[in-house]
């Protein structure tokens, strides 16, 4: 089996993000970017089913400007077989996303297409179960357990009340949550090696998609701030203070 | 024209998340009906058509649509939708879960997790875990929209007399099978709708302190809530996590103990009107947030805590 792992370059986790002053977007420049989070999830449960035999070939995708390079690399010094890069520098939406990734998926025919939930900086969660729509493939969204069957897979989904279970029948798309597994770091000779492994490049038209934005952003702020409060000594000043003067309990 | 909104429901009962999202609907229109798809489901068509502010209930009762699956129900939502100016239904996991997949079908850009309404266009949601909020205008026709919770008030559960129409089945599109379900029971308040929550974080050590918890949970009649670090160490369940993951609630009352405050942590309870913070650690960031702040070892506090609740 071939699986297909979309993945996005976002800004670091770890960075506190900082709107821009005239409101256009947050600022990108100089700031360190990094692979989604839940994308790395994706490609390491791909690695892991490579490792156990279930799967031949890993094909990692990403689309956005030229710098999606750097991210289609780490995911290839993952262990990552080739990358596939479809550059645009169109603001991206999900659902134009789905469109360019339907397109892949015709031309590589993969069995499975395992990708992050959501990435963190649109947090938008629409592209797996958009792209399932288009393909008319089975679904499994926020995932935390896979069992690979020949026809299907098994699969743990976190919901709202607890756990689910649902077995789809392949080829599917499974979205992965942040319990599937703990992703490696790439070694250093998996890092010269991945430089070396094969990137195709395409562009949107290239697919034939129209990647033009539905939604307009008309303006992006600072959220509302939150201040700091006061310090307490003792818990009954605590809930001396939550009954009187904040009046919650 | 009308709006529609999904219910979240499972079968029996409405759950709480689509109260707040009637309440949406009503900002955007006065024609609200809501989608009811399940089977077996007339107790929940009957309790939804008593909610005030809704017009028309649909029901779509049928086997494939027992548990929700998005493949089946996508096409349903598909096939009515074209008779709305908006569908709306809430941001929780089974919102987000059929919400896209229909929302492909139709060609549509949705619009996920808005915490305001602007117009009938434009509408505010959190980016990069709520450090940042867009305004978005929607181009589409019919717009597809997931409705953020905790910011929009929930609807009256009474007061309602909306009729109840069946709609046509649209089949099983026979690609996923649902197994079964481990659902965590609990006697407490459901974390999303508490009017306190009390959450731990890594600070818990494992999950037997949790039980500490409980207790001031117990008193203050609160949902127990975790952070990530805590759910990814196993203290306890997935469904306990709040945050940009998780679950986002914006309760009367959050106490945060032991948890440093990581930024999707932050994005998951921010809102909340007052918060708590327990902490050794006393530039632990979930201070500079807190409206009372306690520098304490929570092993310390969390008694003392429970005792002066009485």
């Amino acid at each position: 089996m071939k699986v297909l792992v979309p993945i996005k370059r976002v800004i670091d986790a770890n960075i506190k993000v900082r709107v821009k002053a005239d409101q256009s977007g947050v600022e990108l420049n100089n700031v360190k970017m990094a692979m989604n989070p839940f994308c790395e999830i994706a490609v390491e449960e791909a690695i892991r089913m490579k490792e156990a035999g279930t799967v031949e070939e890993i094909v990692v995708v990403s689309a956005g400007p030229q710098n999606s390079q750097e991210t289609l690399r780490t995911g290839l010094a993952m262990g990552a077989d080739r990358g596939i890069l479809i550059q645009t520098d169109t603001p991206l939406e999900p659902l134009a996303i789905s469109k360019l990734l339907k397109a892949v998926v015709e031309k590589e025919s993969p069995g499975l297409v395992i990708l992050g939930k959501q990435a963190i900086d649109g947090d938008n969660n629409q592209t797996g179960q958009m792209l399932s729509a288009l393909l008319g493939w089975s679904l499994g969204t926020f995932v935390s357990k896979i069992e690979n069957a020949d026809d299907s897979f098994t699969v743990t989904r976190e919901v709202d009340g607890g756990l689910e279970i649902v077995k789809l029948t392949k080829p599917s798309i499974i979205t992965v949550d942040l319990r599937l597994n703990e992703p490696r770091y790439a070694s250093l000779p998996n890092i010269m090696k991945a430089k070396k492994k094969p990137v195709d490049n395409y562009t949107p038209e290239d697919l034939g998609v129209d990647v033009t934005p539905r939604v307009n952003t008309l303006k992006v702020t600072e959220p509302p701030a939150r201040d700091a409060g006061v310090r307490v000594e003792s818990a009954e000043e605590l809930v001396e203070k939550l009954k009187n003067e904040a009046k919650v309990i | 024209m009308s709006i529609l909104v999904i219910a979240e429901h499972d079968n029996a009962e409405v759950k709480s998340s689509t109260l707040p999202t009637i309440t949406a609907a009503q900002q955007l229109g006065d024609d609200i009906h809501v989608l009811v798809a399940g089977h077996n489901c007339g107790a929940a068509a009957d309790e939804t058509a008593k909610i005030a502010g809704v017009g028309k209930v649909l029901k779509a009762d049928s086997a494939e649509f027992e548990h929700g699956l998005a493949e089946n129900v996508a096409p349903l939502v598909q096939q009515i939708a074209a008779n709305y100016s908006h569908v709306l239904a809430p941001a929780s996991t089974y919102g987000k879960n059929i919400m896209p997949r229909a929302a492909a079908l139709l060609d549509v850009q949705q619009i996920s997790d808005i915490s305001a309404i602007e117009s009938e266009d434009t509408f505010v949601r959190p980016i990069y875990a709520g450090n940042a909020m867009a305004t978005v205008q929607s181009g589409d026709s019919v717009k597809l929209i997931t409705i953020r919770s905790t910011t929009f008030d929930a609807a009256e559960a009474e007061g309602g007399s909306a009729s109840i129409e069946d709609v046509a089945a649209t089949g099983d599109v026979g690609l996923s099978t649902y197994v079964g379900a481990e659902l965590t029971k609990s006697e407490r308040p459901e974390l999303t709708s508490a009017r306190i929550v009390v959450s731990g974080g890594r600070g818990m050590q494992n999950g037997e302190n949790f039980a500490m918890l409980e207790k001031v949970a117990d008193k203050l009649n609160a949902a127990v809530g975790a952070s990530r670090a805590a759910v990814d160490a196993g203290y306890v369940p997935n469904d306990y996590q709040v945050g940009q993951t998780g679950k986002v609630v914006a309760p009367d009352l959050y106490i945060a103990v032991g948890i440093s405050g990581a930024i999707q942590h932050l994005a998951g309870m921010k809102d909340s009107k007052v918060i708590v913070a327990i902490n050794k650690d006393e530039e632990a960031p979930i201070f500079q947030i807190a409206d009372y702040g306690w520098v304490e070892d929570l092993f310390k506090a969390v008694p003392e805590l429970e005792a002066a609740l009485g």
